[in-house]
């Protein structure tokens, strides 16, 4: 097992093996990220029920739950690539990082835009600086910061290093993200989803969220993967490999 | 099915103009991440072709 996952480690750094094998994880993940967004919209737009309070606003749920999970698992995917290329200066872990930070800042903004949105009807309000909305202002800027330092030095070597770093000292605010309702009196209702207990939601509203989480993780494997891959040639342009393809 | 007309569907029981708004803002913010990384594809495969055959062509020929 420990030699297995030494082996994949050493691949993982290897920006060909990399390239060749996602050429065919392409296609399948367009595909399930397609498929499950057309059900989950389907099933969430027309089929799920109205909520008793709230009515129809609630079916913004179906796309601000899974940007607001995918913001920040993103952001611990980044933090980690990040500890990676400090620790064992794996270029493959700082580009991963590197274009892990724009899908993630888009999810983030997602779930900040359709959180005021919802707002407005459900609270009377556009936005609060309660502490839920505040911490995720804070996971954008915080995006925001490490894009900033990515390439902010002379040197890619030195920008990958500060980005990784204010990556890594950023993963505080995850957890009170996530605490922040408990914590604080906040506008925001409490989680709809946890891990230890049976899910407060009817099935038929449940059931389109999850496929819509699904969904939404896919999606962003797919755009990370197709950036990686960018990246990946930009990088090794001059390789004989990448001279063969340009070639083809 | 929750609703009985297509402009029932359109109206979300008085809520449409907020439901179609974040699903509209998502739409675009999706799209661009879509469009961008193979736009960017395209553009290096051809500059970095250009470049091979800029350098082949300038390169002494023995």
């Amino acid at each position: 097992m420990w030699q297995w996952l030494k082996r994949l480690y050493h691949r993982m750094g290897s920006p060909k093996w990399f390239y060749d094998i996602t050429e065919r994880w392409i296609v399948w993940l367009a595909l399930g990220a397609g498929i499950s967004a057309l059900i989950g919209l389907v099933l969430g737009l027309l089929y799920a029920p109205a909520d008793y309070q709230q009515g129809d606003s609630f079916r913004i749920i179906y796309i601000h739950v899974p940007a607001a999970i995918i913001a920040q698992s993103a952001y611990m995917m980044m933090a980690v690539a990040g500890a990676v290329y400090l620790i064992w200066r794996m270029k493959m872990a700082a580009w991963v990082a590197k274009v892990i930070a724009p899908v993630g800042a888009s999810f983030c903004l997602i779930a900040l835009l359709t959180g005021a949105i919802w707002g407005k009807p459900t609270w009377g309000t556009w936005w609060v600086w309660d502490a839920r909305l505040t911490s995720m202002l804070m996971l954008l800027f915080l995006y925001f910061g490490v894009m900033a330092l990515q390439q902010a030095m002379e040197s890619e070597e030195a920008s990958y290093k500060a980005g990784a770093i204010l990556a890594l000292v950023g993963v505080v605010n995850i957890p009170i993200i996530k605490y922040s309702v408990e914590w604080w009196n906040t506008l925001h209702q409490p989680a709809t989803l946890k891990l230890t207990e049976k899910p407060s939601m009817h099935p038929d509203m449940l059931w389109p969220l999850l496929i819509m989480i699904l969904s939404t993780y896919l999606f962003f494997a797919l755009i990370v993967i197709l950036r990686t891959r960018n990246e990946i040639l930009w990088h090794e342009r001059k390789r004989k490999w990448v001279r063969k393809l340009l070639e083809s | 099915m929750e609703f009985n007309s297509f402009a029932e569907f359109i109206a979300m029981g008085r809520h449409g103009l907020y439901v179609w708004l974040s699903y509209g803002i998502t739409a675009v913010i999706v799209a661009y991440n879509v469009a961008q990384p193979l736009l960017r594809r395209r553009r290096l495969l051809k500059e970095q072709a250009q470049r091979l055959r800029r350098e082949k062509r300038n390169a002494p020929t023995a």
